[in-house]
């Protein structure tokens, strides 16, 4: 509770800090030679707080939110179905990994970003542009994590496995698959965030709808505090997924010794 | 014993493994002979690096010999064509799947061969009563103690009713009480039904107290048999009790004297190294 008690604490800090060095007036203007220069470039946080509650009163954002969290999560789910099953793939074959090897490096090098103009002539100015994007970036965090954990599954354990009579099907399902999890689940928390990067990266460069569509537009009007509730919202959301993933692996990896459970005997 | 055809024959086996560095291969094994009848347990001991897991693996077909043949039951074990299916192996590691709890892990060999999941379990369940687990059935191996997680192998082995079983050193992790406890547990358990066993050691105390047989085995590289002595000691055993009797002790001495020197050497052979 008392870390709860410092953690508040340290926002409170922070958005008093903004507002005393960004209210007009409050304080002589020491680098900007004009009093509401610093609001201008910094907005100001009473009203980024009132930004947000108005679209959020009206329904204005869950439209925009709707669109980038579906942008998201179809990033998310697609990248991860082709990450977990094209790293197994290459992980059991090695004579394919061998192939890929060069191209899958190649590609994991090279800033995917830059896709995102190409993706925006292929697919339109729709959500499957920044679908694409998303997927490009999750795609290798957890294509990476599967290829990883399937070659680090104990031999021992497939030995045993084999022994007690596994078929090759059996193994994949029975070893390789549980074992690879755990490295998924590892690789997911950052495969959500960059889902988002995916979705909203999309959404600035080019579209009609979405969070980034409306931080971009705020841009435009230099209306710097609606940029500011547009990250905010944001990153709230990454959060809560963040935690939705979190709580899908607590319940998935129950097997897994939690660090501070001790053996019981 | 030794009448009709033995449970496994490696005839011959010589294992050599490429070098890493491009350098010239690494002989593991070489012309190793070994029969086991059926019924019989052998022990093979020898020093440490010697090559017995090697042994073991070729037993059971997870390992193709370079060179030689292995049959199981007169019939010949191509580890290209899978293992040995007659056999039962128990690990020197851990070799349970954390994933699953102690009941699902026994079960798992039953489950592979698509027993029925209700059969399965009450034959799980009957097993881990056998080997001292029930009730923990619903525990994470990584919940139990190392002597648990050693029962829960043993079980998950021993529910398929292997005729031949393969054990690598399975009890060298553990104190020295609960290991006495596990080899009375492994040999009420194998009195009851005569399985072939096969058990790797590098302990001479160990495999004199549970065996028919024990093979003594040069220092590697190129391991090969230098010593078979049999061990009519009267059965059942108390593994800690017969420790203490005269015959115990003179076979002990008699092994010994065959073993010292490879030991010597594989320690010598380690220390260059």
């Amino acid at each position: 509770m008392r870390l709860r008690t410092l953690q508040i604490l340290v926002v409170c800090l922070v958005v008093a800090f903004w507002y005393v060095m960004t209210a007009p007036g409050l304080i002589p203007p020491f680098y900007f030679d004009k009093a509401n220069r610093a609001a201008f470039f910094f907005g100001e946080p009473q009203k980024v707080f009132w930004v947000i509650v108005e679209w959020f009163a009206t329904g204005e954002i869950f439209g925009h939110l709707g669109v980038t969290l579906l942008e998201t999560a179809l990033g998310f789910l697609i990248g991860s179905v082709f990450g977990l099953a094209i790293g197994l793939w290459l992980a059991l074959s090695p004579t394919a990994s061998a192939v890929m090897d060069p191209y899958i490096k190649g590609f994991n090098s090279m800033p995917r970003v830059v896709l995102a103009p190409i993706f925006a002539v292929w697919f339109g100015l729709g959500i499957w542009s920044k679908v694409a994007l998303g997927v490009t970036l999750v795609f290798f965090v957890v294509f990476f994590n599967v290829y990883q954990g399937v070659r680090e599954v104990s031999p021992n354990l497939i030995a045993n496995a084999r022994m007690l009579g596994a078929s090759r099907r059996q193994l994949l399902r029975s070893i390789y698959l549980p074992s690879a999890m755990s490295w998924v689940f590892a690789s997911l928390h950052n495969a959500v965030g960059l889902a988002f990067v995916g979705a909203v990266v999309g959404e600035y460069l080019g579209s009609s709808r979405g969070v980034g569509y409306l931080i971009l537009q705020a841009e435009g009007t230099f209306d710097i505090n609606t940029v500011f509730a547009g990250i905010l919202v944001l990153t709230a959301f990454a959060l809560a997924l963040d935690a939705a993933v979190g709580s899908v692996e607590r319940r998935l990896m129950t097997w897994q010794p939690r660090a501070s459970e001790t053996e019981k005997v | 014993m030794s009448a009709g055809v033995p449970a496994l024959r490696l005839e011959d086996i010589t294992c050599r493994f490429a070098a890493r560095d491009g350098g010239g291969a690494y002989t593991a094994v070489a012309n190793t002979s070994l029969t086991i009848a059926a019924g019989e347990f052998v022990s093979v001991v020898g020093p440490t690096g010697c090559g017995k897991s090697t042994l073991l693996n070729v037993a059971a077909g997870l390992l193709a010999p370079s060179q030689g043949s292995v049959s199981v039951f007169g019939q010949p074990l191509i580890a290209a064509d899978g293992v040995n299916r007659r056999a039962g192996y128990m690990f020197q590691a851990d070799a349970l799947m954390p994933w699953r709890t102690g009941i699902d892990n026994v079960v798992a060999g039953l489950e592979f061969r698509g027993v029925p999941r209700a059969e399965a379990l009450a034959q799980g369940e009957a097993w881990l009563r056998r080997v001292g687990l029930a009730g923990f059935g619903d525990r994470y191996p990584h919940q139990m103690s190392g002597g648990m997680r050693k029962r829960l192998a043993l079980a998950q082995t021993l529910i398929l009713s292997p005729d031949i079983l393969l054990m690598d050193e399975p009890f060298s992790a553990l104190d020295v009480q609960t290991r006495q406890l596990m080899e009375n547990e492994l040999l009420a358990l194998w009195a009851e039904d005569r399985k072939s066993v096969l058990f790797i050691t590098h302990d001479l105390e160990e495999a004199i107290a549970l065996s028919d047989r024990v093979v003594v085995l040069s220092a590697g590289p190129a391991t090969r048999p230098i010593g078979d002595f049999k061990v009519d000691l009267p059965r059942p055993r108390d593994v800690s009790e017969i420790r203490m009797t005269p015959g115990f002790l003179a076979l002990h001495r008699e092994i010994w004297a065959a073993m010292k020197e490879e030991v010597l050497k594989a320690y010598a052979a380690q220390k260059a190294a």
